[in-house]
């Protein structure tokens, strides 16, 4: 009888947890899982390939763990007791040798990705747009030299073309994240670090710091904006003529410690800014070893 | 004059007051319970008992005791921060205020973690160790029994610290690992990081000399014929945590120094300008934090070993393979942390290198797990709370150490680092891992230490509200890292995100219950303790040395010493009928005397940290000078042990025999 209450309670407690899971979900936009960028779609792939694989060595633990525990409880007194077994060399080289296979696999998997998606390696359709990043307290600056145009909390980028992201901070160390296109960086005071991204969709995508930097961090995020590339060029040309201006003393204005959530177009007077910004901390050097 | 008065005062200022009403509240609250708590000892004339019993003790399993007490604590304060964390979360949607400041809301996440970590799960993990280890090695004492009280009260002088900044100052809003520069004096002047450095290094000198005192009791107070490979898996796990503890924690003391330094000497270890580089500050205190994620769990692992071979009635399959598991992840703990940084910017082939040192861990652990199983498998499973907590540490624990292997794939962590789908994954190994395996080691050794057991109901019920709070409160988290949701944010503009962050606040009640019954546990088997004692000293029909002797154990722990031919000793000794000790085997003993130094230097390293937080250089070199002395005048005195005769060992034993 107890073991009727035991057995249908827990099935009704786990299909009340997966219904609610399913409705907590049910039409939600989860952009790791449903990209539209090149990098985020392999690394969708790629969750979804590992964690199959250690399904594969967790679905037999959790189905031995319930037939072990349901057949050898105290009260079957039919199952077979043996208090002084004590150890199976071929059972314990199966369960060193299979997750020793799965991890042989995912390592080899491990190396190739780790260059495949390396956020510094430049991505294949062309020379990559330019767009300089800068972490303040607490805004989002970007530059793009190449166009002469800079802007606040927001990016556009053309879509399917690549882009390299080169990030630096004037803010306690935070990090460069947009879920939709894939891969995260830090942004570092004095530093270099860069993200090599491109969008498969057109479309308006948030991105966010990772790493806390201080009060204003959680308000601190951008609008991404994945446009054809003659909507590029027209907001280019238009922003050219903005009435805004990014020169040395908007910056300085910007990099006050106070969170900005608007967004904002300039037009780029100072080709050194990026240069100048990453170079305050007397010693500037890239942040990585390999590159 | 004012020079004078800065030179007294430090920075010492009414300024730092706490102003909001959250605060305001705890900085009341707590001194009047503290108040509280004197005036009731006062008033049942407990001070003599509290000194002589408690305060001045060197008896592993009272030390043990305190530990946990101060930890369970610890626990309510850490979950009732996670509460106001999620709280938070649950309504600070799209432009919707939460009931806390942004400032109030980041001191309170770095309070939860290092609450959690430092004095939560050590805590538990000493504790326990200490109640049990000696006694499953066959060892009347620790090594250094002194020494322990010191750490005991280096750990608790952490603790007060670190509350003691609720009161006065507030505490570091950077993170429970404190990343600069933004703890850094640029972007960080106030006392609150100083807080969180002091109170950790205070505590974290005392776990390192735990480590010592623990490494060299297995090694020298081994009872005679108990070889290495026939001790305990769990004194195994202590050994091997203990070697990390060496290892590991002496990286922390000089992280935290070079911190300390830049900030209160103005020097440039990890500033962003003048030749510092706050990378280097990750990669040390990673140096250290990964190994520490270990010096957590194994310990845990090595008590569901001891329960599942007891509650199963079996001996503990693959011995053998346990001792290497342990060695391994012990091995490969030390050269897997640079995988918390795959983000900074390192080449492909050295996060490469580091992705698969860190799945490589998963083999040795997963096999841990299979040996858990067969340990089941041809037994007699009685499934006792300890029992309930193992299958929700199976359970968990494995989703957690998938999740785990996921992100070590470096190009996989750059989606998923540092979201809430991190968070989940922590938590998942830690409470999954850590936090079950000590409320089972709990419910299992309180017998031996205690004289009656825990009621069992409230046992498994109280596991049963933490396995689905858990489940409510971390897969929406999981989801939510997803989904975007990044880490530590007070606030968030996606509404859809919200129903998730509810859920997860709900999961919190659930834990937070789970807790509640723990309490009401322990109040209701303290109550019934007459019909729940323990007479006969082994009530799980148990394996090892500890349950040879009566509950609760004496303080001298044998009264005669046990001579070890077998892994499971007592098992055997039960099996051929030689649980009797004969007249002529009891011998006098010596045992350590009782000592204030350990509270002495608690509270003298307490004051040294409050000195150094406020800047007050006068009373730091006092408290530098006091300790010294202390420590010279200990060693001065000769007759510090007391000793214990043969009849009276005998009598008290043929006593607890009736």
């Amino acid at each position: 009888m107890k073991r009727v209450v035991y057995i249908s309670g827990s099935i009704v407690v786990s299909v009340v947890l997966i219904a609610l899971f399913v409705y907590l979900t049910e039409g939600k936009h989860i952009p790791v899982l449903q990209p539209t960028g090149e990098v985020a779609e392999a690394q969708r792939n790629l969750f979804i390939f590992t964690a199959s694989l250690s399904a594969l060595v967790v679905l037999p633990v959790f189905a031995l763990l319930a037939y072990i525990s349901i057949t050898f409880r105290e009260g079957n007194t039919k199952a077979a007791y043996r208090p002084d077994w004590s150890g199976n060399t071929l059972l314990e080289a199966i369960w060193w040798g299979i997750p020793i296979l799965i991890i042989g696999v995912l390592a080899v998997v491990t190396y190739q990705t780790s260059h495949s998606l390396d956020p510094y390696k430049e991505l294949e359709g062309g020379k990559p747009v330019e767009v300089q990043v800068v972490a303040l307290r607490w805004k989002w600056l970007f530059i793009y030299p190449e166009h002469h145009v800079a802007t606040l909390n927001q990016a556009y980028i053309p879509n399917e073309r690549p882009v390299r992201f080169t990030m630096t901070a004037n803010a306690p160390m935070s990090a460069f994240w947009i879920p939709s296109l894939g891969s995260q960086v830090y942004a570092m005071n004095g530093m270099h670090s860069q993200l090599n991204l491109k969008g498969k969709q057109a479309g308006t995508y948030t991105g966010y710091t990772t790493n806390i930097n201080g009060e204003g961090y959680a308000k601190m995020t951008f609008e991404t904006n994945v446009v054809d590339q003659a909507k590029f060029n027209a907001w280019v040309d238009e922003a050219r003529q903005s009435p805004n201006t990014m020169d040395r003393s908007m910056y300085e204005q910007l990099s006050q410690p106070k969170s900005i959530t608007d967004k904002q177009t300039y037009r780029l007077a100072d080709d050194q800014l990026f240069a100048i910004i990453s170079s305050t901390f007397s010693h500037s050097h890239s942040s990585n070893g390999g590159h | 004059m004012n020079e004078f008065i800065q030179f007294i005062l430090g920075r010492l200022s009414i300024e730092y007051f706490p102003k909001d009403p959250v605060t305001l509240g705890a900085a009341i609250g707590m001194p009047l319970t503290v108040l509280g708590l004197v005036g009731l000892i006062t008033y049942l004339k407990r001070w003599n008992w509290l000194w002589s019993n408690w305060l001045t003790s060197v008896d592993a399993k009272k030390i043990g005791i305190m530990y946990i007490i101060v930890a369970i604590i610890m626990l309510l304060r850490g979950v009732a921060d996670a509460g106001m964390l999620r709280l938070q979360t649950a309504l600070a949607a799209n432009g919707a205020a939460g009931p806390f400041s942004t400032d109030t809301f980041q001191q309170v996440f770095t309070a939860h973690g290092t609450i959690m970590i430092f004095f939560v799960a050590m805590g538990l993990a000493f504790g326990i160790i200490n109640c049990v280890m000696p006694l499953m090695i066959g060892a009347r004492d620790m090594a250094f029994p002194l020494l322990n009280a010191v750490s005991f009260w280096l750990f608790a002088a952490g603790m007060v610290l670190v509350n003691m900044s609720l009161v006065f100052g507030g505490f570091s809003n950077g993170g429970w690992l404190g990343y600069p520069p933004l703890t850094g004096l640029e972007y960080n002047p106030g006392p609150g990081v100083d807080y969180w450095i002091w109170s950790l290094q205070v505590a974290g000198i005392g776990s390192l000399l735990t480590g010592i005192n623990f490494v060299t009791t297995i090694l020298k107070n081994r009872a005679p014929g108990m070889t290495l490979m026939k001790m305990p898996i769990f004194p195994w796990s202590v050994l091997v945590m203990s070697v990390l503890i060496m290892l590991a924690f002496p990286i922390l003391t000089v992280t935290l120094a070079l911190l300390g330094l830049d900030r209160t000497m103005g020097m440039h270890f990890f500033t962003s300008d003048a030749g510092g580089n706050p990378m280097m500050y990750i990669n040390l205190i990673w140096a250290w934090g990964h190994p520490e994620v270990y010096i957590l769990v194994l310990p845990a692992f090595g008590i569901f070993s001891e329960i599942v071979a007891t509650y199963s009635k079996k001996v503990l399959f693959g011995y053998k393979t346990m001792v290497w598991a342990l060695l391994a992840i012990m091995f490969l703990s030390f050269i897997v942390w640079q995988h918390h940084f795959f983000t900074m910017g390192a080449g492909a082939n050295v996060n490469a290198f580091f992705g698969i040192m860190t799945m490589v861990i998963a083999v040795p652990t997963g096999v841990k797990i299979f040996n858990w199983l067969f340990t089941m498998y041809g037994g007699r499973i009685a499934f006792k709370a300890p029992m309930i907590w193992f299958l929700a540490f199976v359970v968990t624990f494995t989703i957690g150490g998938v999740t785990g292997v996921m992100m070590a794939v470096p190009a996989l962590d750059f989606q998923v680092h540092n979201t809430m789908f991190l968070v989940a994954h922590f938590h998942n190994v830690i409470i999954g891992g850590v936090v079950f395996g000590f409320f089972a080691g709990m419910m299992h050794w309180f017998p031996k230490i205690f004289g009656f057991r825990l009621h069992d109901g409230l046992g498994k019920l109280s596991a049963l509200f933490w396995l689905i709070g858990f489940i409510l409160a971390f897969i929406p988290l999981y989801i939510l890292g997803l989904m975007g949701a990044v880490r530590r944010i007070d606030s968030y503009s996606d509404p859809t995100w919200q129903p998730l962050f509810i859920t997860s606040g709900i999961g919190v009640l659930f834990i937070a219950g789970g807790i509640g019954l723990f309490v009401l546990q322990l109040a209701y088997s303290i109550w019934k303790r007459k019909q729940l004692r323990d007479e006969t000293g082994d009530p799980w029909d148990g394996r090892t040395l500890e349950w040879s002797v009566p509950s609760p154990a004496p303080h001298y722990n044998f009264a005669v010493q046990p001579v070890v031919a077998e892994r499971d000793e007592w098992w055997r000794r039960k099996q051929q009928g030689r649980t009797h000790v004969e007249r002529s085997e009891y011998v006098d003993i010596w045992l350590p005397k009782n000592s204030p130094v350990g509270l002495v230097i608690g509270v003298l390293a307490g004051l040294f940290g409050f000195s150094i937080i406020w800047h007050l250089w006068w009373l730091m070199a006092i408290c530098i000078v006091a300790i010294i002395i202390v420590v010279i005048r200990r060693t001065l005195i000769d007759d510090n042990e007391h000793h214990i005769s043969a009849n009276e060992l005998f009598h008290e034993a043929a006593k607890a025999s009736r």
